[in-house]
């Protein structure tokens, strides 16, 4: 079964989703991703979805749940490249991913995750 | 039943410049160019006409049949024509249907002994002109169908321009009715658009938009939201008095979204959201 790679750069983890989800790939994710966490105490999750062209309400709804648990952990989630055909699917599926945060591209996704942890660490 | 048609087809072979220009008399009154192209379309149909009757032709079978084509072909040519000029379909029957005269009169002349001949004939060639005026009108509807939906498509094209305005920053002036087909389009144009350019804001402008009910306030709405799913901003602009007393009264919520008068407050408001600062030299 594929498993999707947790990669860790600093204080952020990076999930690079290439393959088309299936159900069981997006639990262990989750789980995975809730161990990352916590191990090593990462501020911030990205999940990079610019090569995913096929998504369904369980997908969105994976992404949503992640974007919470982490948010429990002290992390901010932000999914980065969303293709404009999955964004139509999404909000024809009514999903619209409350409190999940978004951007164009990794490096705006970095920027935000960057400004993200300066307003936390004001909040100390 | 092909005796009928004998009576006709001599009337068609020996006297059709009289049975033209009595047809063209029938007509209402119009000028002279319009008048001679009339009567070119007139000859010729009954040139047509009379060689399908000739070969055998059978008009029950008017719809379909091979041998009839020629003549359905010319009527097909001549509603398009008239419906291009923007005619009506009433106008382009009647010239069809004004054939019935002096044909009605040129078999009573040969038929006029034998009563019982006329009866059946007549039946006939009226039963043929009203096909062939038939014929003329469908065609005419389904050209002037076409015309619409040309119309149409071309005004869905023509609505969906998406602009950059700023570095980083695109709008999208809407203009006119939004039902689905026409948010999907610009939805599509717009997101494939913030893709290209790495876009961060849009800037949507309803001052086109001439009603905003809570159907187009969801598409609205619809778009917003997957602009952010991209992980790009959204600008409302263009909303007059009068539509922002609407969105009130229907009770429509905006769900935070940034809305402006003008497009080119929003503009403002979209270069202090990117960090840009303008200044006027004095």
């Amino acid at each position: 079964m594929d498993r999707i790679p947790i990669l860790r750069m600093g204080e952020t983890l990076l999930v690079t989703i290439q393959v088309d989800m299936q159900d069981q790939t997006a639990l262990t994710l989750q789980d995975d991703l809730a161990g990352q966490i916590a191990k090593t105490g990462a501020s911030g999750v990205m999940i990079d979805i610019s090569a995913l062209e096929i998504v369904d309400s369980f997908v969105g709804r994976m992404l949503t749940s992640i974007s919470g648990i982490a948010r429990i952990l002290s992390a901010t989630t932000v999914v980065v490249g969303m293709q404009p055909a999955v964004a139509i699917t999404l909000v024809e599926l009514g999903l619209s991913l409350e409190g999940v945060r978004t951007a164009l591209n990794v490096e705006r996704g970095m920027e935000l995750l960057q400004r993200a942890r300066g307003e936390s660490s004001l909040g100390h | 039943m092909k005796n009928d048609y004998a009576a006709l087809l001599g009337a068609l072979r020996e006297e059709d410049e009289p049975i033209v220009d009595e047809w063209m008399a029938e007509l209402p009154a119009t000028d002279v160019g319009t008048r001679r192209a009339n009567q070119a379309e007139a000859s010729e149909l009954l040139r047509k006409l009379r060689e399908s009757l000739q070969a055998g032709a059978d008009p029950q079978g008017f719809e379909s049949a091979a041998d009839w084509a020629s003549v359905r072909d010319l009527l097909a040519d001549l509603s398009r024509s008239r419906a291009a000029q923007g005619q009506s379909a009433g106008a382009t029957s009647v010239f069809v249907l004004a054939l019935k005269k002096p044909l009605f009169a040129s078999l009573q002349r040969r038929l006029g002994a034998q009563p019982e001949a006329l009866g059946p004939a007549l039946w006939s060639l009226s039963t043929l002109v009203d096909k062939l005026a038939q014929h003329t009108v469908s065609i005419f509807q389904q050209v002037r169908e076409d015309i619409i939906r040309r119309q149409q498509e071309e005004l869905l094209e023509l609505s969906t321009p998406v602009v950059k305005l700023w570095e980083g920053v695109l709008a999208v002036p809407m203009i006119g009715v939004l039902d689905s087909s026409r948010t999907q389009m610009v939805m599509e144009a717009l997101l494939t658009r913030i893709v290209e350019t790495g876009s961060e804001l849009a800037i949507i402008d309803i001052t086109g938009v001439p009603t905003v009910d809570t159907l187009v306030a969801q598409h609205l709405l619809k778009t917003v939201t997957a602009i952010r799913l991209m992980g790009a901003d959204c600008i409302i602009s263009g909303i007059r008095p009068q539509i922002a007393q609407t969105i009130v009264h229907l009770g429509i919520d905006l769900q935070g979204v940034s809305t402006k008068a003008t497009l080119a407050d929003a503009l403002s408001l979209a270069l202090q959201k990117t960090g840009w600062r303008i200044t006027r030299d004095k």
